[in-house]
Protein backbone atom coordinates (compact mmCIF):
# COMPACT_ATOMS: atom_id res chain seq x y z
CA UNK A 1 0.00 0.00 0.00
CA UNK A 2 1.69 3.65 -0.55
CA UNK A 3 1.02 6.72 0.65
CA UNK A 4 -0.91 8.07 -2.35
CA UNK A 5 -3.49 5.41 -1.80
CA UNK A 6 -3.93 6.04 1.92
CA UNK A 7 -4.07 10.43 1.01
CA UNK A 8 -7.11 9.09 -1.33
CA UNK A 9 -8.82 6.63 0.56
CA UNK A 10 -8.75 8.83 3.73
CA UNK A 11 -8.98 12.29 1.79
CA UNK A 12 -6.08 13.62 3.42
CA UNK A 13 -4.80 17.16 2.89
CA UNK A 14 -1.45 17.33 2.36
CA UNK A 15 0.22 19.89 4.19
CA UNK A 16 4.13 19.86 3.10
CA UNK A 17 5.67 20.26 -0.15
CA UNK A 18 3.83 17.46 -2.56
CA UNK A 19 6.36 14.29 -3.38
CA UNK A 20 5.88 11.38 -5.63
CA UNK A 21 3.25 9.47 -2.95
CA UNK A 22 3.05 6.93 -5.08
CA UNK A 23 6.81 5.88 -4.43
CA UNK A 24 6.28 6.06 -0.79
CA UNK A 25 4.94 2.74 1.19
CA UNK A 26 4.53 2.92 4.86
CA UNK A 27 5.33 -0.70 6.53
CA UNK A 28 3.41 0.02 9.70
CA UNK A 29 1.01 1.81 11.76
CA UNK A 30 1.61 3.38 15.34
CA UNK A 31 -0.87 5.99 17.62
CA UNK A 32 -0.27 8.29 20.37
CA UNK A 33 -0.14 11.89 21.35
CA UNK A 34 2.91 11.25 23.69
CA UNK A 35 6.23 11.80 21.80
CA UNK A 36 8.22 9.58 24.23
CA UNK A 37 5.53 6.61 23.76
CA UNK A 38 6.35 7.21 19.49
CA UNK A 39 9.64 6.92 19.97
CA UNK A 40 9.74 3.85 21.47
CA UNK A 41 7.24 2.24 19.66
CA UNK A 42 7.08 3.40 15.92
CA UNK A 43 8.68 1.77 13.66
CA UNK A 44 10.97 3.64 10.78
CA UNK A 45 9.03 4.23 7.99
CA UNK A 46 5.33 3.85 10.08
CA UNK A 47 2.68 5.82 9.55
CA UNK A 48 1.97 8.20 12.89
CA UNK A 49 -1.67 9.13 13.77
CA UNK A 50 -1.75 12.10 16.35
CA UNK A 51 -3.14 14.92 17.50
CA UNK A 52 -0.31 16.82 17.95
CA UNK A 53 0.09 19.95 15.88
CA UNK A 54 3.43 21.21 17.42
CA UNK A 55 7.00 21.52 15.89
CA UNK A 56 8.51 19.20 17.74
CA UNK A 57 6.43 16.38 15.93
CA UNK A 58 9.06 17.09 13.17
CA UNK A 59 11.52 16.16 15.18
CA UNK A 60 10.25 12.74 16.43
CA UNK A 61 9.38 11.96 12.86
CA UNK A 62 12.59 12.72 11.13
CA UNK A 63 14.52 10.88 14.06
CA UNK A 64 12.51 7.72 13.65
CA UNK A 65 12.24 8.72 9.78
CA UNK A 66 8.74 8.11 9.73
CA UNK A 67 6.77 7.57 6.19
CA UNK A 68 4.19 10.18 7.32
CA UNK A 69 2.11 11.94 9.81
CA UNK A 70 -1.31 12.24 9.62
CA UNK A 71 -2.49 14.84 12.24
CA UNK A 72 -6.09 14.39 13.10
CA UNK A 73 -9.20 16.61 14.31
CA UNK A 74 -8.10 19.61 11.74
CA UNK A 75 -4.96 20.44 14.47
CA UNK A 76 -3.31 22.70 12.49
CA UNK A 77 0.50 22.69 12.52
CA UNK A 78 1.93 26.53 12.49
CA UNK A 79 4.39 27.57 9.54
CA UNK A 80 7.68 26.90 11.17
CA UNK A 81 6.43 23.81 11.46
CA UNK A 82 5.57 23.12 7.94
CA UNK A 83 8.71 24.67 7.06
CA UNK A 84 10.76 22.53 8.88
CA UNK A 85 9.43 19.57 7.91
CA UNK A 86 9.94 20.36 4.82
CA UNK A 87 13.09 20.95 5.05
CA UNK A 88 13.82 17.44 6.24
CA UNK A 89 11.62 15.96 3.99
CA UNK A 90 8.99 14.66 6.40
CA UNK A 91 4.80 14.65 5.39
CA UNK A 92 2.59 16.40 7.28
CA UNK A 93 -1.34 15.18 6.45
CA UNK A 94 -4.03 16.31 8.17
CA UNK A 95 -8.16 15.33 7.94
CA UNK A 96 -11.19 16.45 10.18
CA UNK A 97 -11.60 12.98 11.53
CA UNK A 98 -10.01 11.94 14.78
CA UNK A 99 -7.63 9.25 15.64
CA UNK A 100 -9.98 6.18 16.12
CA UNK A 101 -11.56 6.18 13.16
CA UNK A 102 -7.98 7.49 10.89
CA UNK A 103 -6.18 4.21 12.65
CA UNK A 104 -9.61 1.86 12.15
CA UNK A 105 -9.47 3.33 8.46
CA UNK A 106 -5.97 2.06 8.11
CA UNK A 107 -5.96 -1.19 9.84
CA UNK A 108 -9.04 -1.69 6.55
CA UNK A 109 -6.75 -1.07 4.67
CA UNK A 110 -4.11 -3.57 5.97
CA UNK A 111 -1.43 -1.60 7.83
CA UNK A 112 -0.78 -3.06 10.69
CA UNK A 113 1.22 -2.17 13.66
CA UNK A 114 3.95 -4.98 13.74
CA UNK B 1 1.49 26.02 2.83
CA UNK B 2 1.65 29.12 4.23
CA UNK B 3 5.67 30.10 4.58
CA UNK B 4 7.04 26.99 3.00
CA UNK B 5 10.04 27.45 0.72
CA UNK B 6 10.86 24.82 -1.70
CA UNK B 7 14.72 24.21 -2.67
CA UNK B 8 13.67 25.17 -5.90
CA UNK B 9 12.09 28.73 -5.21
CA UNK B 10 14.92 28.86 -2.61
CA UNK B 11 17.70 28.55 -5.93
CA UNK B 12 15.28 30.78 -7.82
CA UNK B 13 16.53 33.32 -5.11
CA UNK B 14 20.43 32.80 -5.24
CA UNK B 15 20.90 31.78 -8.94
CA UNK B 16 21.49 34.92 -11.33
CA UNK B 17 19.95 34.76 -14.08
CA UNK B 18 23.61 35.09 -15.91
CA UNK B 19 23.77 31.59 -14.95
CA UNK B 20 21.01 30.13 -16.68
CA UNK B 21 20.58 32.16 -19.73
CA UNK B 22 22.05 30.93 -22.90
CA UNK B 23 24.76 33.25 -24.07
CA UNK B 24 25.45 32.17 -27.64
CA UNK B 25 22.04 33.69 -29.16
CA UNK B 26 20.98 33.99 -33.30
CA UNK B 27 20.61 37.68 -33.99
CA UNK B 28 19.47 39.35 -37.15
CA UNK B 29 19.62 43.07 -37.69
CA UNK B 30 16.90 44.85 -39.16
CA UNK B 31 17.99 44.60 -42.68
CA UNK B 32 17.35 41.09 -42.60
CA UNK B 33 13.91 39.78 -44.45
CA UNK B 34 11.41 37.39 -43.02
CA UNK B 35 13.03 34.75 -45.60
CA UNK B 36 16.20 34.89 -43.00
CA UNK B 37 14.02 34.80 -40.14
CA UNK B 38 12.53 31.39 -41.27
CA UNK B 39 15.88 29.62 -42.38
CA UNK B 40 17.74 31.08 -39.38
CA UNK B 41 14.81 29.74 -36.87
CA UNK B 42 15.28 26.43 -39.27
CA UNK B 43 18.75 26.20 -39.03
CA UNK B 44 18.81 26.57 -35.36
CA UNK B 45 15.90 24.61 -34.51
CA UNK B 46 14.74 27.98 -32.11
CA UNK B 47 11.13 29.89 -32.14
CA UNK B 48 12.21 33.79 -31.23
CA UNK B 49 15.63 35.69 -32.60
CA UNK B 50 16.77 39.12 -30.97
CA UNK B 51 17.07 41.68 -33.64
CA UNK B 52 19.99 43.81 -32.87
CA UNK B 53 21.29 47.08 -33.97
CA UNK B 54 24.38 46.13 -36.20
CA UNK B 55 26.28 48.90 -34.62
CA UNK B 56 26.25 48.93 -30.86
CA UNK B 57 24.40 45.62 -30.44
CA UNK B 58 21.10 46.98 -28.71
CA UNK B 59 18.15 45.25 -29.11
CA UNK B 60 15.60 46.71 -31.26
CA UNK B 61 12.79 44.34 -31.47
CA UNK B 62 11.94 40.56 -30.98
CA UNK B 63 10.51 38.31 -33.93
CA UNK B 64 9.02 34.70 -32.93
CA UNK B 65 6.96 31.97 -34.80
CA UNK B 66 3.64 34.06 -34.37
CA UNK B 67 5.39 36.41 -36.35
CA UNK B 68 6.76 34.20 -38.81
CA UNK B 69 3.10 32.56 -38.97
CA UNK B 70 1.52 36.33 -40.02
CA UNK B 71 4.16 36.22 -42.29
CA UNK B 72 3.53 33.34 -44.09
CA UNK B 73 -0.14 33.69 -43.80
CA UNK B 74 0.19 36.93 -46.31
CA UNK B 75 2.87 35.31 -48.75
CA UNK B 76 4.96 37.89 -47.72
CA UNK B 77 8.35 36.26 -46.61
CA UNK B 78 10.09 38.48 -49.03
CA UNK B 79 9.87 41.83 -46.86
CA UNK B 80 11.78 43.27 -44.34
CA UNK B 81 11.51 41.82 -41.05
CA UNK B 82 10.43 45.47 -39.25
CA UNK B 83 7.59 45.18 -40.79
CA UNK B 84 6.45 41.82 -38.55
CA UNK B 85 9.21 42.43 -35.36
CA UNK B 86 7.43 43.31 -31.94
CA UNK B 87 9.07 46.13 -30.45
CA UNK B 88 7.36 46.37 -27.22
CA UNK B 89 10.03 44.30 -25.51
CA UNK B 90 10.16 42.71 -22.01
CA UNK B 91 13.33 42.06 -21.34
CA UNK B 92 15.48 40.94 -18.14
CA UNK B 93 18.93 42.24 -16.39
CA UNK B 94 21.67 39.23 -16.69
CA UNK B 95 23.02 40.46 -13.04
CA UNK B 96 18.90 39.97 -11.66
CA UNK B 97 17.65 36.77 -9.87
CA UNK B 98 16.16 33.94 -11.47
CA UNK B 99 12.82 34.99 -9.78
CA UNK B 100 12.50 38.01 -11.85
CA UNK B 101 11.93 36.29 -14.56
CA UNK B 102 10.22 33.69 -13.36
CA UNK B 103 7.49 36.42 -12.65
CA UNK B 104 7.78 37.87 -15.76
CA UNK B 105 7.37 34.05 -17.73
CA UNK B 106 4.23 33.93 -14.67
CA UNK B 107 2.39 37.57 -15.94
CA UNK B 108 3.22 37.69 -19.56
CA UNK B 109 3.14 34.31 -20.61
CA UNK B 110 5.91 34.99 -23.26
CA UNK B 111 8.07 31.86 -23.92
CA UNK B 112 11.56 33.61 -23.79
CA UNK B 113 13.35 36.71 -22.28
CA UNK B 114 15.72 38.40 -23.83
CA UNK B 115 18.57 39.36 -21.64
CA UNK B 116 20.72 42.76 -21.02
CA UNK B 117 23.97 43.51 -19.61
CA UNK B 118 24.49 46.39 -17.07
CA UNK B 119 25.02 48.44 -20.40
CA UNK B 120 22.11 47.63 -21.57
CA UNK B 121 22.92 45.73 -24.50
CA UNK B 122 21.67 42.03 -25.52
CA UNK B 123 23.61 39.50 -23.77
CA UNK B 124 21.95 36.21 -23.74
CA UNK B 125 18.22 35.00 -24.07
CA UNK B 126 16.23 33.06 -21.11
CA UNK B 127 13.52 30.46 -22.21
CA UNK B 128 11.84 28.19 -19.76
CA UNK B 129 13.93 25.40 -20.83
CA UNK B 130 16.84 27.15 -19.71
CA UNK B 131 15.21 27.63 -16.27
CA UNK B 132 14.44 24.15 -15.78
CA UNK B 133 18.05 22.87 -16.79
CA UNK B 134 19.95 25.51 -14.53
CA UNK B 135 17.67 24.75 -11.88
CA UNK B 136 18.22 20.74 -12.48
CA UNK B 137 22.31 21.72 -12.92
CA UNK B 138 22.04 23.58 -8.94
CA UNK B 139 19.95 20.69 -7.88
CA UNK B 140 22.42 18.38 -9.36
CA UNK B 141 25.43 20.53 -7.70
CA UNK B 142 23.75 20.18 -4.00
CA UNK B 143 23.67 16.54 -4.25
CA UNK B 144 27.06 16.67 -5.18
CA UNK B 145 28.18 18.76 -2.45
CA UNK B 146 26.76 16.54 0.05
CA UNK B 147 28.42 13.30 -1.47
CA UNK B 148 31.75 15.42 -0.85
CA UNK B 149 30.74 16.43 2.60
CA UNK B 150 30.25 12.58 3.21
CA UNK B 151 33.58 11.56 1.21
CA UNK B 152 35.34 13.86 3.58
CA UNK B 153 33.51 13.11 7.42
CA UNK B 154 33.88 9.66 6.56
CA UNK B 155 37.61 9.47 6.64
CA UNK B 156 38.11 11.57 9.47
CA UNK B 157 39.87 9.38 11.66
CA UNK B 158 42.10 7.81 8.74
CA UNK B 159 44.89 10.09 8.57
CA UNK B 160 44.96 11.27 11.51
CA UNK B 161 47.27 9.64 14.39
CA UNK B 162 47.11 9.95 17.88
CA UNK B 163 46.95 7.17 21.20
CA UNK B 164 43.68 8.12 21.56
CA UNK B 165 41.77 10.48 18.68
CA UNK B 166 38.28 11.67 19.24
CA UNK B 167 35.83 14.36 17.80
CA UNK B 168 33.68 16.36 20.43
CA UNK B 169 30.60 17.94 19.65
CA UNK B 170 29.00 20.81 21.91
CA UNK B 171 25.71 21.56 21.74
CA UNK B 172 23.63 24.43 24.37
CA UNK B 173 20.15 23.45 25.41
CA UNK B 174 17.96 26.49 26.57
CA UNK B 175 15.31 26.11 29.53
CA UNK B 176 11.77 26.05 27.62
CA UNK B 177 13.70 26.02 24.04
CA UNK B 178 10.80 24.04 22.11
CA UNK B 179 11.10 26.03 18.96
CA UNK B 180 15.01 24.36 19.06
CA UNK B 181 13.37 20.96 20.69
CA UNK B 182 15.32 18.05 18.78
CA UNK B 183 17.32 20.09 16.78
CA UNK B 184 20.64 19.17 18.34
CA UNK B 185 19.83 15.47 17.90
CA UNK B 186 18.93 15.64 14.43
CA UNK B 187 22.63 17.80 13.64
CA UNK B 188 23.82 14.30 15.75
CA UNK B 189 22.52 12.39 13.56
CA UNK B 190 23.02 13.64 10.48
CA UNK B 191 26.86 14.22 12.12
CA UNK B 192 27.30 10.52 12.48
CA UNK B 193 25.34 9.56 8.35
CA UNK B 194 28.33 11.97 7.16
CA UNK B 195 30.53 9.89 9.13
CA UNK B 196 29.61 6.93 7.88
CA UNK B 197 27.82 5.26 10.35
CA UNK B 198 25.13 3.34 9.51
CA UNK B 199 21.08 4.23 9.67
CA UNK B 200 20.18 1.62 12.69
CA UNK B 201 23.32 3.12 15.17
CA UNK B 202 22.71 6.55 13.96
CA UNK B 203 19.09 6.69 14.70
CA UNK B 204 19.55 5.20 18.04
CA UNK B 205 21.96 7.95 19.26
CA UNK B 206 19.56 10.55 17.47
CA UNK B 207 16.67 8.97 19.65
CA UNK B 208 18.87 8.42 22.83
CA UNK B 209 20.25 12.37 22.24
CA UNK B 210 16.61 13.28 21.91
CA UNK B 211 15.20 11.99 25.27
CA UNK B 212 17.93 14.22 26.66
CA UNK B 213 18.04 16.94 25.05
CA UNK B 214 14.10 17.27 25.68
CA UNK B 215 14.84 16.69 29.80
CA UNK B 216 17.31 19.62 29.51
CA UNK B 217 14.26 21.72 27.98
CA UNK B 218 11.89 20.74 29.93
CA UNK B 219 12.92 19.60 33.45
CA UNK B 220 16.18 21.77 33.91
CA UNK B 221 16.31 25.34 35.53
CA UNK B 222 18.58 27.12 33.38
CA UNK B 223 18.67 24.71 30.39
CA UNK B 224 22.17 22.42 29.90
CA UNK B 225 24.64 21.21 27.46
CA UNK B 226 25.30 17.75 25.19
CA UNK B 227 28.56 16.78 24.70
CA UNK B 228 29.07 14.03 21.62
CA UNK B 229 32.53 12.13 21.80
CA UNK B 230 32.81 10.53 18.46
CA UNK B 231 35.79 8.14 18.12
CA UNK B 232 36.22 5.04 16.08
CA UNK B 233 35.29 2.25 19.06
CA UNK B 234 32.65 4.13 20.71
CA UNK B 235 29.93 6.93 20.91
CA UNK B 236 29.70 8.61 24.09
CA UNK B 237 26.96 11.56 24.79
CA UNK B 238 26.87 13.70 27.95
CA UNK B 239 24.07 15.91 29.12
CA UNK B 240 24.83 18.03 31.60
CA UNK B 241 22.99 20.65 34.01
CA UNK B 242 22.76 22.48 37.19
CA UNK B 243 19.42 22.14 38.53
CA UNK B 244 17.23 21.36 40.14
CA UNK B 245 18.46 17.14 40.31
CA UNK B 246 16.32 14.35 40.60
CA UNK B 247 15.23 12.97 44.01
CA UNK B 248 15.10 9.87 43.25
CA UNK B 249 16.63 8.39 40.34
CA UNK B 250 15.37 4.78 40.43
CA UNK B 251 11.54 6.12 40.81
CA UNK B 252 12.34 8.53 37.64
CA UNK B 253 13.84 5.24 35.65
CA UNK B 254 10.15 3.39 36.32
CA UNK B 255 8.43 3.34 33.02
CA UNK B 256 5.79 5.74 32.93
CA UNK B 257 6.85 7.87 36.21
CA UNK B 258 6.95 12.03 34.83
CA UNK B 259 7.00 14.49 37.14
CA UNK B 260 6.26 16.81 34.06
CA UNK B 261 3.26 19.66 34.59
CA UNK B 262 -0.42 19.80 33.00
CA UNK B 263 0.93 22.73 30.53
CA UNK B 264 4.08 20.08 29.14
CA UNK B 265 1.85 16.89 29.22
CA UNK B 266 -0.55 18.99 26.76
CA UNK B 267 1.96 18.87 24.60
CA UNK B 268 2.62 15.69 24.41
CA UNK B 269 5.83 15.37 26.67
CA UNK B 270 5.81 13.79 29.84
CA UNK B 271 5.56 10.38 29.65
CA UNK B 272 7.57 9.41 31.92
CA UNK B 273 8.98 7.38 29.07
CA UNK B 274 12.42 9.34 28.15
CA UNK B 275 14.90 7.60 30.21
CA UNK B 276 13.17 4.21 30.08
CA UNK B 277 14.17 5.36 26.03
CA UNK B 278 17.41 6.30 27.03
CA UNK B 279 18.36 2.91 28.81
CA UNK B 280 16.97 0.96 25.71
CA UNK B 281 19.01 2.69 23.15
CA UNK B 282 22.21 2.97 24.58
CA UNK B 283 24.30 0.37 25.12
CA UNK B 284 25.79 1.77 28.53
CA UNK B 285 24.04 4.41 30.38
CA UNK B 286 24.86 6.50 33.71
CA UNK B 287 22.96 8.83 35.46
CA UNK B 288 23.72 10.54 38.48
CA UNK B 289 22.21 14.00 40.36
CA UNK B 290 22.02 15.46 43.47
CA UNK B 291 19.37 17.65 44.41
CA UNK B 292 19.89 21.55 43.75
CA UNK B 293 22.93 20.76 42.30
CA UNK B 294 21.96 19.38 39.01
CA UNK B 295 22.11 15.89 36.80
CA UNK B 296 24.67 14.48 34.69
CA UNK B 297 23.61 11.78 31.71
CA UNK B 298 25.86 9.50 30.14
CA UNK B 299 25.06 7.20 27.13
CA UNK B 300 27.52 5.39 25.60
CA UNK B 301 26.99 3.68 21.89
CA UNK B 302 29.82 1.12 21.45
CA UNK B 303 30.49 0.24 17.91
CA UNK B 304 30.45 -3.79 16.93
CA UNK B 305 31.55 -5.39 14.22
CA UNK B 306 30.81 -3.21 10.70
CA UNK B 307 29.93 -0.32 12.42
CA UNK B 308 32.42 2.52 11.84
CA UNK B 309 32.64 6.38 12.17
CA UNK B 310 34.84 8.51 10.36
CA UNK B 311 37.15 5.94 8.84
CA UNK B 312 36.70 5.80 5.20
CA UNK B 313 39.00 2.15 4.66
CA UNK B 314 36.39 -0.11 6.35
CA UNK B 315 33.72 1.38 4.37
CA UNK B 316 34.63 -1.77 1.91
CA UNK B 317 34.35 -4.20 4.18
CA UNK B 318 30.73 -2.74 4.98
CA UNK B 319 29.65 -2.75 1.03
CA UNK B 320 30.85 -6.27 0.84
CA UNK B 321 29.10 -7.40 3.54
CA UNK B 322 26.00 -5.44 2.54
CA UNK B 323 26.58 -7.81 -0.77
CA UNK B 324 26.27 -10.92 1.62
CA UNK B 325 23.12 -9.54 2.85
CA UNK B 326 22.02 -9.47 -0.50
Amino acid sequence: MTLDQIIKELNLKVLTDAKDFSQISPTHGYVSDMLSCVMTGAKHQSIWVTLQAHNNIVAVACLLELAAVIITENAQPDAVTIKKANEEGITLLSCPRNSFYVTGKLWGMGLRDQ
Amino acid sequence: MAGSITRVEELAYILKISEVMSSQVKTLNPHNTMQDVLECMRENRISGIPIVDQENQSLIGMVSTEDLIRCLANQDVQSNLQKYMSTRLVTVNSFDHLTEALKLFAKTGLGRLPVLDEKGALTGILTKGDVTYGLLRALQHDYQEEEVRIYRASHLFEDIESDRTSLILRYTIQHFDFTNGGAASSKIKRALLRMGANAQLARRVGIGTYEAEMNLIIHTTNGGSIHVEIEPHQIAVYAWDDGPGIADVQLAMQPGYSTATEEIRELGFGAGMGLTNISRCADEMDLRSELGKGTHLTMKFLLTGEDVVGEGYTSKTKKESSKNDA
